[in-house]
């Protein structure tokens, strides 16, 4: 697999080699690549990368990423415009 | 884990992380124990913002002198900070908010502070796409080197550098009990092992009540929650963070492309629960695009909460009292625990290196809230 062209995340733009640099660098919580690397904020809000991180995270660290330490999900389940959400119709 | 050091940091937020470094830059033995991961608390949910503009003289010094650190803060780290200074535009309503403004920026200027009051044609040059009328605005403050930094890249820089000067930091690791002999602390116990220690520094964020009842000192301080949300990134459109004390809505555009705000929700309650609201989401979208009209056609990605940990006079609590030498309090940040970090755990540091300390550090004592006279901070949003 050709790391600096793996995309991991697609709503960052980031490979597989910048999770594992990050993940090298001393960010072995999931939590913290997120907040260092800002994978699992874009518009897919983790669906797509998340379970990926998760996966290179443990083949890395050797230890298991439980469920009840991924990043939580987040409202609202897709984006909704702001207009949307500021009309007063029910 | 050794089982001595000179000084045990409780959190891992921005004011721990920062005070580590501070520490271990001078050669002080340091260890900070963080329950869960670093920026776990407050820091990491907050709104990013660094603002000078304050109605008490204590927060508009100790903002002054923290925007002078973060200036310098990437290079001094050795990592980007993604500090941007495009200034902080609050929005005046009425002529009373004007009177207030006014004393406002005749103190701040009085410190150096190059704020202004700016007239409605100006608001729209500094932030093209707020609307006049929506907004119901007379005029506005502004001071350009008010701004944002990236408050997750600053902590991990703090503690990253922290480490190289030789701090140990630990996550995961729960602080269960504090010993004290003698008036004096003497023992950390954690939940994986204990360590004797000279000084302890509370920096626990909400937690710090906790904190201080292992060492039988009672705070004043609430949990307050609050709500914030972020939109999907889009192309630059202003570099100010806007905000109104009487909307309590404040929103910026960061780096990535993407608009960050919160406001307060309309049945606020203390209390620890975390579930975000959709009375925020519609209190939040009907102010804003009532601010920015333009902004409706643009999706909100993802809506958060915590804590505002909150002083009876919106003030943090600083230093150490005579009940309990050792003990250092670091929390009470009543919402702007980030934007004055950089000078609060530089002041910390040198009062336990050199015992040195000065009027402001004394007049942030816990001490204070025996007098009945205590000035409140005006300038609180959110």
């Amino acid at each position: 697999m050709i790391k600096k062209k793996t995309i991991v995340c697609r709503c960052e733009d980031l490979t597989l080699e910048d999770v594992e640099n990050a993940i090298d660098a001393g960010y072995t919580d999931i939590e913290e690549l997120r907040k260092k690397l800002r994978i699992g904020m874009g518009p897919c809000q983790g669906r797509v990368c998340i379970q990926l991180v998760q996966k290179i995270l443990e083949k890395k660290t050797g230890k298991k990423v439980t469920i009840k330490n991924l990043p939580k999900a987040r409202p609202p389940i897709i984006p909704v415009s702001l207009g949307i959400l500021a009309s007063d119709e029910k | 884990m050794k089982n001595k050091t000179h000084v045990v940091i409780v959190g891992g937020g921005i004011n721990g992380c920062g005070l580590a470094y501070n520490l271990a830059k001078k050669g002080v033995d340091v260890t900070l124990f963080e329950k869960n991961y670093l920026s776990s608390g407050a820091t990491g949910s907050c709104g990013a913002g660094i603002r000078q503009q304050w109605s008490t003289h204590e927060n508009a010094e100790l903002s002054m002198k923290s925007v002078k650190i973060f200036e310098k803060l990437s290079n001094e780290l050795g990592e980007d900070i993604d500090l941007r200074q495009g200034g902080y535009l609050i929005v005046i309503h009425d002529k009373e908010e004007l009177l207030q403004s006014e004393k406002n920026v005749k103190m701040q200027k009085s410190l150096g502070i190059a704020v202004k009051i700016i007239s409605k044609d100006e608001i729209i040059e500094i932030v093209p796409i707020l609307n006049i009328k929506g907004m119901n605005a007379i005029a506005a403050t502004f001071c350009p080197t008010d701004g944002h930094a990236d408050p997750f890249k600053t902590t991990f820089a703090y503690a990253n550098a922290a480490r190289k000067y030789g701090a140990n930091i630990f996550t995961h690791t729960t602080v269960i009990d504090i010993k004290t002999k003698n008036k004096q602390v003497s023992e950390v116990i954690t939940d994986k092992k204990r360590i004797k220690t000279d000084f302890v520094v509370n920096a626990a964020g909400i937690n710090s009540k906790e904190i201080c009842k292992m060492v039988g000192i009672k705070i004043p301080s609430k949990a307050v929650r609050k709500e914030i949300m972020v939109t999907e990134r889009i192309e630059p459109l202003f570099e100010a963070m806007v905000i109104s004390f009487k909307d309590g809505i404040y929103f910026s555009q960061q780096k990535e492309g993407q608009i960050i705000g919160g406001i307060p929700i309309p049945e606020q309650k203390f209390g620890y629960k975390t579930d975000p609201t959709v009375s925020f989401l519609h209190h939040m979208s009907k102010t804003l695009t009532r601010y920015a009209p333009i902004l409706k056609h643009i999706n909100m990605l993802r809506h958060w909460t915590s804590f505002y940990d909150v002083s009876p006079d919106s003030r943090p609590i600083l230093g150490e009292t005579n009940d309990l030498k050792g003990f250092i309090h670091c929390h009470g940040f009543s919402g702007h625990g980030f934007m004055i970090s950089p000078i609060v755990t530089k002041m910390l540091c040198e009062y336990i290196v050199e015992g040195k300390t000065s009027e402001l550090l004394e007049s942030l004592n816990l001490k204070r809230f025996k007098d009945k006279q205590i000035e409140h901070e005006m300038a609180v949003v959110g």
